[in-house]
């Protein structure tokens, strides 16, 4: 195996598209380096990304944030532009492991990981966030909904590499949260994760909603019928019971070490709930 | 594989050595420099038993790579006390008897040190959420919380 | 010289003070070195490969391709550890564990191990032994394997302690009964009857240090292990025995230990390092990681208990009965009986009988986990005398304090109880301000009591006096929580001299008798003991050698405060001698002075905990948080109070993660789902509030300072003290340990019927 260490993203891309074996990208390592603890761990390459200009920061542009990819955690919570826009992005990049995890560990490598259970990854969904993926024969965006395939798979080509994550601006009145469910108060994996972003009308009915669960399929999903229960509404007690019980009735979850099908079905309607009420307040609404 | 030359500075000392490129910090600390103050509790950054202080951010030693070392500044458990003068989080763990088998008291100790290097006057959740990458299984954390929190006011100069 | 253990009420100078510990400063500069920490020149890394299956005949191994890996030095398979257990099932038991025999009988049983120059070939060559495995129907689940159509573990176990004999093979390996009284009539007697049935999952100890060790055997039949262990004098002779080597030539030297609670008293990999360093002619050194410490180490019994009380509506229970199943993991053992002797060891109960039937499973082997085996069964009894109170309208302190057990209660498993702590720990929780503060909503508050027996067993110490008047005490029972500290007190106290002029450590397995293993809450219990006999020999010593110097007889000299004194007026008025100065002229009075002792520490006083929690249900998802948590318990005296706080806070911490979120997950196809921290719950700190603890001192008749053992019966109460809080929070009554989210969500949902 070798370890390398590009300063230029085409050296990246490079290494990655001349890789004839497994090759692995570096930024926090807070998932990779757990992968290599593995006895079955095999692989030719890994690029340490975080030696290319720019994958350490964040950049307020006039469209919104541009966040490198070896942007720890931690240096989101310390960026107030981004916390007055995005709180709930922060707060669930915030959530994923431990302060030493949070030293290290990168939104896009929660996003590469592709855990069905990632924390940022329903927030960055809900905020409508999109990647910019660095490859072989140049630059190209994408949804950052599009992304996962599964657990563990990704659509990214061979060679590609995300390189930052892109944040709208949190235009009018617009705010977000995400909630999840573990059952200690720290260090668990999600057992169920909820991001929503409202954008409320001026008489505080929503304008738009985007409701975005983790944990409870295969890979994130958008919960369309979710967001169309309160779309026109002020966040009234039956919207909000409409909403909780769409988001439950689209959770296709598994049992599992971490939970039941029965308890992630009903508990994800709860945090949808819960997480909406503190959108809906961050937005504005009263 | 063939190994890497890496140069960094640890506890203020230049320090170099060779690693493989799969090799974690924390094995470079304890099997190539020595520094067995760091302890793999788990392997999988779930205890915190072999936090450092790398960049001024706490870590999981056994979540960095050797190699990632290049260029950066390390502070582990053996650079804490200044010569034979403990630091105060040094002096409170002994006094409030925060430590039974000890074997988490570094990787703690590390994690406090960054928290109240940034945060002198942390409420008691802040220190409690601040720790929880750290597992200790013998004292219920309630003796830990106690010294961080006298610690921290022994450190802002107030009287005890 | 006979010494006298039993209790003098005194005043004491040093016992109670809260001096700092002296192997502090190693342990915060991380100079303190555990069991991965040492090194031998020339070692090799071992690993072990081991087993993917539940259950499997092992037809062959083939590791001829792993030993040609390069750097590969030795790989050792059941061949290499040859049966020398000479009909010593237990033994046997300990051998097969090690490494698996004719049969895997659980995911991670050891079936090869390798040594190598470094991890990277040693992982090479583990990919490379062949095992040709048959794999059999398993079983993990307690009452499945009770079940009289089960996968069987082992033909040739029959049920033990049933008459008449059974005929036919069973997982059920051994039944024991106690109690005393006649149950029939008791309940005949009961105007309210409370029968309830309960599950607890598997735990273990979770020690946050992996277990390690370096062995190095030599040509010559010697053998050196270093090794983080709870008991270094038990590992040598287990190790020996299996070996085959002469327990004089076995030296074992124990590391610092981070964390045992239990599961650091057995041998797993040790004697397979010895095997590999005997086969390489090389030190090796074995480190565990902590998937291989959850697999293959061992954890506590997964249970189902039935338990029936019987009571007048005044609170008389007329009868108590419980039958309690615990699972032992492949090998027959004792902890059900151990569950069965303690189940109502709190009361006072006229009929009483409890049954225990050991399990066997496709788990891991059982280890002991703190008071192991007693959380299970108060979980039980104390969830259900919880019901009992409900059910006839009385407070549950009230009922408890009814029912009590006083001195001179015959307990539910055989013994009188002499001055005991029960009683008072419950007054005392009852006249706790936690006891009527005010609750939130979806609050609740809950307690329960505890007991465990504590040990004493064989200990042998030496107390030695140097040139310059300070003391070096060496001990073999292993410091697991601050012992070093509260031994250098007693020693302090008895000889009259400084802490600080103390210096405990632990002697190696060559350079003190034996000592049995620091468990039973025992080290500080009986190591102190030992240490008063050492210091009053010592004593004896240095009044000989004062009646040298002063040229009087000894008999006319006395020991007070540190000091010989010349008795009476007959000698004049001589200034008394100190330690430093009788001491100092060793050298002329017949060399060095030292106090010696060997005895085995009889009457542990039992120990008595009650606990009281607040905590709080999220009813929409089932999340529990504990807000407030009390402590109250029995220590006989108290030797360094801040370690007994921190045995009680630590006790029930980890009781509080059994409650709530620990335990062993398998998949239907017999694999541990969750080895690791991440999915292995323990409580962290953001979970927990402070645990207030209050120190209760019933002076042990048994021990010269009244000293009870206080490390483990912590870890009893939790269990049930929470099932009690959830119960009074949002009315569902818990039967199934842990109360995880997803269980009380479900039980909530039941009640509402949603």
């Amino acid at each position: 195996m070798r370890y390398e260490r590009p300063d230029t993203i085409n050296d990246a891309t490079a290494l990655l598209a001349d890789a004839q074996a497994k090759s692995f990208i570096l930024a926090g390592g807070t998932d990779l380096l757990v992968r290599m603890q593995s006895d079955e761990f095999a692989a030719e390459l890994i690029v340490d990304i975080k030696s290319i200009p720019g994958m350490g920061d964040i950049t307020q542009t006039d469209d919104g944030f541009v966040i490198g990819a070896a942007v720890p955690a931690a240096a989101l919570s310390e960026h107030n532009a981004l916390c007055a826009a995005w709180p709930g992005v922060v707060e669930a990049a915030n959530l994923i492991g431990s302060t030493q995890i949070q030293g290290r560990c990168t939104m896009v490598g929660n996003l590469c990981n592709a855990s069905p259970a990632a924390d940022s990854v329903p927030a960055l969904v809900a905020a409508n966030a999109r990647v910019r993926i660095a490859g072989p024969s140049g630059t190209r965006e994408a949804d950052v909904v599009d992304i996962p395939t599964g657990p563990g798979s990704t659509s990214l080509e061979k060679g590609e590499f995300v390189e930052a994550i892109v944040l709208p601006n949190a235009d009018g009145k617009t705010g977000d949260a995400y909630l999840r469910f573990i059952p200690r108060t720290e260090m668990d994996i999600a057992v169920v994760g909820v991001g929503v972003t409202l954008t409320l009308n001026e008489d505080d009915t929503v304008a738009s909603a985007r409701i975005a669960l983790g944990a409870v399929g295969p890979k994130v999903m958008l919960v369309e019928d979710a967001a169309a229960a309160l779309v026109g509404n002020a966040l009234t007690d039956a919207a909000l019971e409409a909403m909780g019980a769409a988001c439950s009735a689209a959770a296709s979850p598994i049992d599992d070490k971490r939970g039941t099908v029965a308890f992630r079905k009903q508990v994800v309607g709860v945090l949808a709930r819960r997480a909406a009420q503190t959108a809906y307040t961050r937005a504005g609404g009263k | 594989m063939s190994s890497i030359a890496v140069s960094t500075t640890i506890n203020d000392d230049d320090v170099e050595f060779l690693c493989q490129p799969d090799e974690t910090l924390l094995d470079v600390l304890r099997n190539r420099l020595g520094l067995m103050g760091a302890k793999e509790g788990c392997g999988t950054g779930d205890c915190g038993a072999c936090s450092t202080i790398m960049d001024g951010r706490v870590v999981c030693s056994c979540l960095v790579l050797g190699a990632e070392a290049q260029g950066k500044t390390i502070e582990t458990i053996e650079g804490m006390a200044n010569g034979s003068e403990l630091h105060p989080l040094q002096t409170k763990f002994i006094e409030h008897a925060a430590l039974q088998c000890g074997v988490c008291t570094p990787g703690f100790l590390m994690a406090a040190k960054a928290l109240l290097d940034t945060n002198p006057n942390p409420t008691e959740t802040e220190i409690r959420f601040w720790l929880a990458g750290n597992l200790c299984r013998c004292t219920g954390y309630d003796k830990i919380v106690r010294a961080v929190q006298d610690a921290a006011a022994e450190m802002r100069g107030e009287p005890a | 010289m006979s010494f006298d253990a039993a209790y003098q009420s005194k005043t004491f100078k040093s016992v109670g003070t809260r001096p700092n510990r002296p192997d502090g400063v190693d342990k915060v500069t991380g100079r303190a070195r555990y069991g991965a920490d040492f090194n031998m020149p020339g070692q090799l890394v071992a690993r072990v490969l081991r087993s993917p299956h539940a259950h499997a005949r092992i037809k062959g191994i083939d590791t001829s391709k792993a030993e040609a890996v390069k750097g590969v030095k030795a790989i050792v398979t059941a061949d290499d550890l040859p049966d020398l257990t000479d009909g010593d099932a237990a033994l046997y038991a300990v051998l097969d564990n090690c490494m698996a025999r004719e049969k895997a009988l659980y995911d991670g049983h050891a079936v090869a191990a390798v040594a190598a120059i470094d991890e990277k070939a040693a992982k090479e060559a583990l990919k490379l032994i062949e095992v040709d495995y048959e794999v059999l129907p398993h079983v993990v689940d307690v009452d499945a394997a009770c079940a009289p159509d089960a996968p069987l573990l082992d033909e040739s176990v029959f049920t033990q302690g049933v008459e008449p004999a059974p005929t036919k093979p069973s997982n059920v390996a051994n039944r024991s009964e106690f109690g005393h009284g006649d149950v029939d009539a008791g309940f005949a007697k009961a105007e309210v009857v409370i029968e309830r049935s309960y599950k607890t999952e598997q735990t273990h100890q979770g020690y946050i240090e992996p277990h390690a060790c370096v062995a190095s055997c030599n040509p010559d039949g010697t053998a050196d292990l270093w090794v983080c262990t709870q008991g270094h004098f038990v590992y040598r002779q287990t190790c020996a025995d299996l070996l085959g080597l002469e327990v004089s030539k076995l030296r074992v030297t124990s590391s610092e230990i981070g964390g045992g609670f239990g599961g650091k008293t057995h041998v797993w990999a040790e004697p397979v390092a010895l095997a590999l360093s005997r086969k390489a002619n090389r030190p090796v050194k074995l480190v565990m990681s902590r998937e291989e410490v959850f697999r293959a180490s061992g954890p506590t019994s997964a249970t189902s208990i039935d338990v029936k009380l019987g009571a007048t509506k005044d609170g008389q229970i007329t009868a108590g009965m419980a039958t309690l199943r615990y699972t032992s993991g492949p090998y027959a053992d004792m902890w059900a009986e151990l569950g069965a002797m303690t189940s109502f060891a709190c009361y006072d109960l006229e009929n009483v009988k409890t049954v225990g039937l050991e399990v066997i499973v496709n788990r891991p082997k059982v280890a002991a986990y703190r008071a192991p085996s007693a959380p299970m069964a108060a979980f039980a009894v104390e969830s259900a005398i919880d019901e009992l109170a409900k059910e006839i309208g009385m407070d549950a302190v009230t009922l408890r304090l009814k029912n009590v057990a006083r001195e001179g209660t015959k307990s539910s498993y055989g013994p009188v109880y002499g001055p005991i702590g029960i009683e008072a720990t419950l007054r005392a929780a009852k006249d706790h301000p936690h006891m009527n503060a005010p609750l939130g909503e979806n609050q609740g508050r809950g307690m329960a009591c505890g007991f465990w027996f504590n040990f004493g067993g064989q200990t042998c110490t030496d107390l030695n006096i140097n040139a310059d008047g300070t003391v070096t005490l060496a001990v073999g029972t292993v410091d697991v929580g601050g012992s070093r500290a509260s031994l250098s007190l007693i020693a302090a106290e008895e000889l009259g001299i400084e802490y600080d002029d103390i210096k405990a450590v632990i002697a190696d397995t060559a350079t003190l008798g034996y000592n049995d293993m620091t468990d039973g809450s025992r080290g500080t219990f009986s190591t102190s003991m030992a240490t008063i006999s050492a210091a009053r020999n010592a004593i004896e010593v240095m009044r000989q050698r004062a009646s040298l110097m002063w040229d009087i007889p000894v008999e006319d000299i006395y020991w007070e405060d540190g000091h010989a004194h010349a008795a009476g007026s007959k000698h004049g008025n001589r200034t008394p001698l100190s330690v430093k100065e009788i001491a100092a002229e060793a050298g002329n009075t017949g060399g060095p002075i030292a106090g010696h002792s060997e005895l085995v520490a009889d009457g542990a006083g039992v120990s008595f905990a009650t606990h009281i929690c607040d905590l709080e249900v999220d009813p929409e998802t089932g999340e529990t948080r504990i807000k407030r948590y009390t402590v109250i318990q029995d220590a006989g005296k108290a030797v360094h109070p801040d370690y007994v706080e921190g045995q009680y806070q630590g006790g029930a911490a980890q009781g509080i993660g059994w409650a709530l979120n620990e335990e062993y997950i398998y998949g239907e196809d017999g694999r541990l789902q969750n080895p690791g921290f991440l999915d292995y719950r323990i409580p962290v700190c953001s979970d927990l509030p402070m645990i207030d603890t209050q120190i209760l001192e019933i002076p042990n008749p048994n021990h010269p300072y009244g000293v009870r053992g206080v490390g483990e019966t912590s870890i009893v109460p939790p269990l049930a003290a929470i099932a009690n809080a959830v119960s009074n929070a949002v009315d569902v009554r818990m039967t199934h340990i842990p109360i995880s989210p997803p269980r009380i969500l479900a039980a909530l949902n039941e009640d509402t019927g949603n």
